[in-house]
């Protein structure tokens, strides 16, 4: 009989998987991008241009046009031309037929699509194909439906449409937080302009391309690329009825500060440090499933990852064995490749961020343990990370890192584990995990958070709200609820 | 002495089908490419237990069946050969006369398979009966009707007493996981068989539907990699019934890699029950060595 320590399995097996690269062949990405505005692709008024790379090869994609006030102001006011002129007056019936086709397209570019998005901004392939694309499709079909049934969404209230609404996304999933925000704002009568994250243009330009092919009439939907800056001017421009954004707690903070006192709506969807709770009379290794897939899910870039891991401590010593010997099976490696689990990090500067977490964990006295895969020489990878021994106390503990990092504490009952799931300043998403039903309603009910998920992870649908309490955001995105953030109720 | 099953930590965990079913569903997506196809592939054949369980095998059946072990398809160089040949007791002197001087076992059932509808002295007479005519491995099934009353104390009993009788000759125990229905149950049926004294454990005759599925398989390991984190003990594992063609194959070698890992990935502790798979893998590995498939009549039916 081996000693206790010497049972680890050996996971680096003599058979292994050959390189599976996505093939390429058909995809088609242009040298250089304009803003889309008004129907079709402009060069931008100052001429600047900045590159798009992989970060998985540090390669440049193509060439984007940096916007500037000027860029914003001309995509405001062809939305607004376009609000006014057309869109405000087609009825909810023909909006519906244009979000139907552009969600048929997408779906009919679903391959090209998957593979730009894993380029441009290092998801694994395989997420992009399964979870990214068909959903945005999925989004799009979803509010395409509700475009003609408003009245019977809100009985007894008479919705309105807002104008024109300025719309900033993230570049953790590009095409899905793209078409989160259009398709509702489509729906419901609005026109958008839209800013996507300055490292993971791609897909929203593609998407420019699809609208053009759905025949959207021109500034309906309008998509200026580039930095915070061109943010900035778009949430400060004085035509726009409201802003919508996903991002950092930290920007979410400086757009409340800038539209105080104006009558701009606004929906924030901001960063989470989510608790997932596993009770010892949870399906084991079904938890471990769920653990891998809340944090490691597209390299931990997920505002409602399950960052902090709350174990009860009977199971701690065999749930971590397991949990270790499960991340040494996890393949880090070139997003387009098939059999990739964890891709590339998708900035230098988010590589950095995460690499100060890992080292002030340790310097807290956090136990860091990382898997043995080896990792590509270029490119901006990061080996799946756990931090063992922590307590609410420690800065890894309670800051989001976005990375594929995770803490885990342990707890003793579930009066405990419910102060510490709520003591944070997020309140994002939360996992509970156990074979009880009573229990999953008992702690469910008693975390402050937008999102609880029971025995799964990370799950998604059109038809179901998503968003924040206390920093984590307000406002809904998704379901009903989601179309309530662009309407007047009279 | 008596042993009575322990329940230690961990024994008996409940399970949720759901993530189960998620978890298989990400081995399928594992691509199988070039020579890691051909290399898997290999590797699956030499995983075989050749089985025939008809109540019309005849000798002359059985020797042509272990004619088709000998020479799976002599035209591709450096095949390995099946593990096995599994047949019923009558006819395990037969397989044996054939399969004599080589490295291919001979596997027979026994316990009154495949029901297990008998009492344990006609059993442990059966299984005496099977390795007398020199099986070198024997296969029981598990009384499953005690089970699903709950006597697992002496499903146990007889899962241990088989294993007497056996000595050092390999004892696989079939759970018929078809017949338990829950992924509770084979994981409680794997972990008493398991702790019986089970050198590997099975998960059906191939005379019930479903027979093995990769969620029941999944399980199954998972029981197995339990037990050695527990014990350091290392127990096989036998999917068998419904393997039909490569690739379920290779979706089953994935799920062994990333479940257990290397010291599973040998015919000493992973094998495949089955009739037909044998055939489709020749021909794939054909098709991987030619680019093209080749017409099903170049490959032997035995």
């Amino acid at each position: 009989m081996k000693k206790k320590e010497n049972m680890k399995l050996n996971l680096n097996t003599q058979w292994d998987y050959a390189p599976a690269p996505e093939s390429m062949d058909h995809i088609k990405i242009q040298k250089r991008y304009g803003h889309f505005i008004n129907g079709e692709f402009r060069e931008p008024v100052n001429g600047k241009y900045f590159d798009t790379i992989n970060p998985a090869n540090l390669e440049k994609l193509a060439e984007v046009a940096e916007g500037s006030k000027e860029d914003i102001d001309l995509a405001v006011q062809s939305a607004k031309k376009a609000y006014n002129n057309t869109w405000s007056r087609l009825t909810g019936k023909d909006r519906g037929k244009f979000l139907f086709r552009i969600a048929r397209i997408i779906q009919e570019k679903a391959r090209e699509l998957a593979i730009i998005e894993s380029l441009d901004g290092g998801k694994p392939i395989g997420e992009s194909k399964n979870v990214d694309i068909p959903l945005a499709a999925a989004h799009f079909f979803y509010y395409a439906g509700w475009a003609d049934k408003l009245k019977y969404a809100f009985p007894g209230k008479t919705p309105s449409s807002l104008g024109v609404v300025g719309q900033i996304i993230p570049w953790n999933f590009p095409l899905l937080m793209a078409a989160w925000k259009i398709a509702p704002a489509l729906a419901t009568g609005n026109t958008v302009v839209l800013k996507p994250a300055e490292t993971t243009p791609l897909t929203a330009l593609k998407l420019a391309e699809i609208i053009q092919e759905a025949d959207l009439p021109p500034g309906v939907v309008n998509i200026v690329t580039g930095g915070g800056q061109a943010g900035a001017h778009l949430v400060q421009h004085p035509e726009i009825s409201k802003v919508a954004f996903t991002g950092s707690t930290a920007v979410g903070k400086k757009i409340q500060q800038t539209i105080a006192g104006t009558d701009k709506k606004y929906s924030l969807e901001l960063g989470g440090k989510a608790a997932n709770i596993v009770f010892e009379d949870a399906a084991l290794d079904q938890a471990v499933e769920g653990i891998v897939n809340s944090i490691f899910f597209n390299q931990g870039h997920v505002c409602c990852a399950g960052s902090r891991l709350f174990v009860q401590e009977s199971i701690q010593d065999i749930l971590i064995q397991k949990l270790k010997d499960r991340m040494e099976t996890l393949i880090v490696g070139d997003p387009l490749d098939k059999n990739t689990d964890i891709g590339a990090i998708n900035s230098k500067p988010q590589l950095e961020k995460i690499k100060k977490y890992l080292r002030i964990g340790v310097e807290e006295g956090a136990q860091l343990y990382q898997s043995s895969n080896s990792l590509p020489n270029i490119g901006y990878f990061c080996k799946p990370s756990l931090f063992l021994n922590c307590a609410q106390s420690h800065r890894v503990v309670q800051e989001e890192i976005f990375g594929p990092v995770l803490s885990i504490q342990s707890f003793r009952t579930a009066e405990e584990v419910i102060i510490k799931a709520n003591n944070t300043p997020y309140g994002l998403s939360g996992g509970v995990w156990t074979d009880k039903g009573s229990k999953i309603f008992k702690v469910a009910d008693q975390i402050r958070s937008g999102v609880i998920w029971a025995n799964t992870f990370n799950k998604f649908d059109p038809a179901s709200p998503f968003g924040g309490y206390k920093e984590s955001g307000m406002g809904r995105e998704g379901g009903l609820h989601g179309l309530m953030p662009y309407l007047t109720l009279n | 002495m008596k042993r009575e099953i322990s329940y230690f930590k961990g024994f008996d965990r409940t399970i949720d089908e759901v993530g189960v079913a998620e978890r298989t569903q990400k081995f399928c997506m594992r691509s199988i490419k070039k020579e890691s196809k051909v290399e898997g592939l290999k590797l699956a054949l030499s995983m075989i237990d050749l089985t025939t369980l008809e109540g019309k095998d005849t000798p002359g059946k059985v020797s042509q069946l272990c004619h088709k072990a000998l020479h799976l398809h002599d035209q591709i160089p450096d095949l390995p050969h099946v593990a096995a040949v599994c047949v019923y007791p009558a006819l395990v002197g037969v397989a044996k006369k054939v399969l004599i001087g080589t490295d291919i076992k001979v596997a027979s059932v026994a316990t009154s398979f495949p029901s297990g509808q008998s009492d344990l002295k006609s059993k442990i007479a059966d299984t005496q009966f099977a390795l007398d005519e020199g099986a070198d491995e024997v296969d029981m099934v598990i009384s499953r009707n005690e089970f699903l009353i709950g006597n697992y104390q002496l499903v146990f009993d007889e899962i241990a007493r088989i294993k007497e009788v056996c000595k050092d000759k390999h004892l696989k125990v079939i759970l018929e996981t078809g017949e338990l229905v829950t992924l509770d149950n084979v994981r409680k049926a794997s972990d008493l068989a398991i702790q019986a004294g089970a050198d590997f454990i099975k998960t059906s005759t191939g005379k019930v539907q479903p027979a093995a599925t990769l969620p029941v398989t999944l399980v199954m390991l998972e029981s197995i990699r339990d037990h050695f984190y527990q014990t350091g003990k290392v127990v096989g594992m036998k999917p068998a019934g419904g393997i039909s063609t490569a690739k379920q194959a290779l979706q089953y070698l994935v799920m062994v890699k990333e479940t257990l890992g290397e010291e599973w990935l040998n015919p000493e502790r992973f094998r495949i029950g089955a009739s037909s798979l044998a055939n489709d893998i020749l021909l794939q590995l054909k098709k991987q060595e030619t680019g093209f498939y080749q017409s099903l009549n170049y490959f032997s039916i035995d």
